[in-house]
């Protein structure tokens, strides 16, 4: 019983990192593009232009504007 | 020539102009301004479906060089590009993005952005479905130990920390049945959400009460993975929806959003065509669309009239003539003056036809929902009898209640709620697969029901493309000459003569183009003209309006030397697909707003005895009520403006991706693929679906007569009902996935197609 009152807030808590972690994911657009993630894995450059300028992937979409 | 995309069709154009593009200040007003001087677009690329698409078009943007960044979505076929603006003098021209797309091969345009509101909906479902799977998970966990057989002081306290869980995630994660329940119930009428609603509140609440007075049975984890499944079948019905909205307003907006705008002294601006007024005067270039009704004031050209009327061929408009909004300016510039307001041109006109014939849409309500108006009676009926006989039998109400709540969740229409949904996603990704696109579930079910199809001629039946049919003579040399003539054109009949005539090898040093007339070249041996036959045979006797055909001369110094006849081709596999209908057992018609000689022809070929010619937007929709009040179920395909109310009209509707945009907006299924078998293919699917939901209904009302007694009995304890609950959902899921795959529409290559379309040279 004594193990229990530290197991369960312990496992609740883990449990809601998951969600929260989840949860940013979802926010920060992470689903937008399933499909086109897959096949960017597969690209060797880091998207660097001629110009050798490495560019920032940017957020897809934000629509705040 | 990429992997994948098809090249454009510079073929008979020597210069890649930028035919076809988005003008740059239409670019310009569908940018959005980000501050510090940047600005962002988003444009639709239909064509890219693999890494390397993403790859080449990304590298394009990024070499050009104002572009700060750019980013291809794969999943909704969609380009983000933001640019730097310049001031005045080196302003960039935002048309360059679009023509760096199209040099990589792909076709990009702008598209209407849906309602920003639309995403925000999948996001919210997606957590509520986080929240409710993070809380089934604890509260099933904590279930495992009391029914392990946890007792009195530790059972008290699992219970009590289900309750803390249960209540923030019931609020959260069941606030769209809530809303939902409430909205029907408020009308007078009930939907699957009201018996769904009224399960969870009326468990959570005995569970809590029953947790407060020590008992033994609670059933928040039953109530939370109830509210959990059926979130996911609301959630995929939505994602399968919003798949398909997007899909569709990323196709080619056919209506312009400016014109551009001639003042007094011949200044130019462009306009949004909402500030176009009365009496303005409008220029007109080649290869625009036709913004507002209006009258000719300067300038000949050939009119595209297929996709407002369903004429097929093209027509020559002089000084003087109207023309209608929505109509495509093939050969010249003209200068216009509009005559009505945007909100009063043809296509308005239509829009109100369509608001006025309401369809099978309005007044069809879904399975689920039917099923629910007998089921949700039923099963509260039921409770309440379990209550009021248990409570009489031994005067133990408290006993009483808890029956009545094992009742409710037992019957809960776990099952039915996943039914319907799952069988329609499932149907929905095939359909996508093979290139149709559904609105919604309940399209599938309405098609499933048809039994007589009617189809628009005009870009339905046929593309919308004029082919060679016959020539009157077979001089290779004639032939040569008339190639070299067309080769300079942009006018349908050319790009059909270039692709249907071999033969290559004459050249002319320069071409002339008489917009509305033909072409006419010069050299040593004559003057030769290729054109309609008054133009190259001034002489000559007018032809009829009487034959299905389109006919162009080629002559020299006036003299008649070949004639070539064109009609409009019909789709690839035409026959086939309405012969695939016809053995499904449905009655075939055609409704066209062309001539009775042309529709006569196609009729015949494709072997449908009953036909309508030369019919108004309101007559096809008249022919269409006609018909269903006659009791018949239509099916309406059709692409022009003018089919936009038949559409609307009839109890469900199709349209294809090259509609125009309130055809698009009207139908139900809008396919992808040139080939006209989508139509059976999207049938075949539906009939499938129809007939797994009700199987699906089946095994749940099964389930349901040997669960219900036992739970009315009082043999169901919470944890009979989670493993009852679960085992359904999962036994209608697995049957859901059994959808047969028929075989999707023949996909032919893209060179065939293009060919088709007189696109690729005959090398």
């Amino acid at each position: 019983m004594n193990t229990l009152v530290f197991l369960i807030p312990i496992a609740l808590f883990l449990g809601g990192l998951g969600l929260a972690a989840f949860l940013w994911a979802l926010r920060s657009g992470q689903y937008e593009d399933i499909e086109g993630a897959a096949w960017r894995v597969l690209e060797d450059d880091d998207g660097v232009t001629q110009q050798g300028a490495p560019k920032t992937a940017d957020r897809p979409n934000n629509h705040l504007s | 020539m990429s992997c994948c995309a098809p090249g454009t069709d510079t073929a008979f154009s020597p210069d890649a102009t930028a035919y076809g593009l988005p003008s740059s200040e239409e670019m310009r007003l569908a940018s959005r301004d980000l501050g510090n001087g940047l600005r962002q677009i988003d444009l639709s690329v239909p064509g890219v479906h693999c890494g390397a698409c993403i790859v080449k078009i990304e590298g394009a943007l990024r070499s050009l060089p104002d572009v700060e960044r750019a980013r291809v979505n794969l999943s909704s076929r969609r380009v983000t590009v933001v640019w730097k603006e310049g001031d005045g003098a080196r302003a960039v021209d935002p048309q360059a993005i679009a023509a760096a797309i199209r040099a990589c091969g792909y076709d990009a345009h702008l598209f209407s952005p849906a309602a920003a509101g639309e995403d925000g909906l999948r996001n919210d479902l997606i957590r509520a479905v986080a929240v409710a799977g993070f809380a089934s998970v604890n509260i099933m966990l904590l279930s495992v130990s009391v029914w392990s057989g946890a007792e009195a002081a530790t059972r008290d306290l699992f219970h009590w920390i289900s309750a803390l869980i249960a209540g923030p995630a019931l609020v959260y994660a069941g606030r769209f049945f809530y809303r939902s329940a409430w909205n029907a119930l408020r009308h007078g009428h009930t939907n699957m959400d009201v018996p769904i609603s009224l399960a969870v509140t009326l468990s959570y609440g005995v569970s809590l009460w029953e947790t407060i007075h020590h008992g033994e049975h609670a059933w928040f984890d039953a109530t939370v993975s109830l509210l959990f499944f059926l979130l996911i079948g609301r959630t995929l019905d939505h994602v399968m929806r919003d798949r398909a909205r997007s899909a569709i307003t990323g196709l080619a907006r056919l209506s312009p959003r400016g014109a551009m705008l001639v003042g007094g002294d011949g200044s130019r601006e462009y306009r949004r065509v909402e500030e176009i007024s009365v009496g303005d005067r409008l220029a007109i270039a080649a290869g625009e669309r036709i913004p507002v009704d209006c009258r000719v004031v300067t300038g000949t050209s050939d009119i595209d009239r297929s996709i407002v009327n369903g004429e097929s061929a093209p027509l020559a408009v002089g000084p003087g003539e109207q023309l209608e909004a929505g109509a495509m300016n093939i050969t010249g510039s003209l200068v216009v003056e509009a005559i009505a307001l945007a909100r009063d041109s043809f296509l308005a006109e239509v829009i109100s036809l369509m608001e006025a014939a309401e369809g099978g849409r309005a007044r069809y309500r879904r399975i689920a929902d039917r099923a629910a108006q007998v089921y949700s009676p039923v099963v509260h009926l039921l409770a309440l009898a379990s209550f009021l006989a248990w409570g009489a039998y031994d005067g133990d109400w408290k006993h009483a209640m808890l029956i009545a709540v094992a009742v409710l969740i037992i019957t809960c229409p776990c099952a039915l709620g996943l039914a319907v949904p799952v069988v329609q996603v499932v149907a929905a990704g095939r359909l996508f697969a093979g290139g149709v696109m559904v609105k919604d579930g309940s399209a599938m079910e309405r098609l499933a029901a048809i039994d007589t199809a009617v189809f628009d001629k005009t870009g339905t039946l046929t593309l919308g493309q004029p082919r060679l049919v016959g020539r009157s003579n077979g001089d290779p040399g004639h032939q040569a000459i008339a190639v070299a003539l067309a080769g300079h054109s942009r006018h349908p009949l050319s790009r059909a003569l270039v692709a249907g005539l071999p033969e290559r090898g004459y050249d002319f040093d320069a071409v002339t183009e008489r917009p509305g007339e033909g072409l006419e070249a010069t050299d040593d041996s004559g003057t030769y003209r290729l054109g309609r036959r008054a133009f190259a045979c001034p002489a000559g006797a007018s032809p009829t309006d009487e034959t299905p055909y389109t006919e162009v001369v080629l002559s020299r110094d006036g003299a008649e030397l070949a004639a070539f006849r064109f009609e409009d081709a019909p789709r690839a596999g035409a026959s086939a697909a309405l012969d695939r209908l016809r053995n499904a057992g449905l009655k075939l018609s055609i409704l066209s707003g062309d001539r009775a000689p042309a529709v006569a022809r196609l009729a015949e070929t494709l072997g449908i005895s009953r036909w309508q010619a030369a019919l108004s937007p309101q007559g096809k929709t008249e022919a269409v009520a006609a018909l269903q009040t006659a009791g018949a179920k239509v099916l309406m395909v059709g692409d022009g403006i003018n089919d936009a109310p038949a559409l609307s009209a009839a109890h469900v509707s199709m349209a294809p991706a090259t509609a125009a945009d309130v055809g698009r907006q009207a139908a139900d299924f809008v396919f992808l693929h040139e080939s006209l078998d989508a139509v059976p293919f999207a049938l075949d699917i539906s009939r499938g679906a129809g007939r797994l939901i009700r199987q699906n209904f089946a095994l749940a009302i099964g389930y349901n007569v040997i669960a219900v007694p036992v739970a009315m009995l009082g043999h169901a304890t919470p944890l009979v009902a989670a493993i009852a609950m679960s085992t359904s959902s999962i036994i209608v899921v697995v049957n859901s996935l059994r959808l047969r795959r028929p075989a999707p529409p023949a996909q032919e290559t893209a060179k065939a197609h293009l060919s088709d379309l007189g696109a690729v040279p005959a090398t």
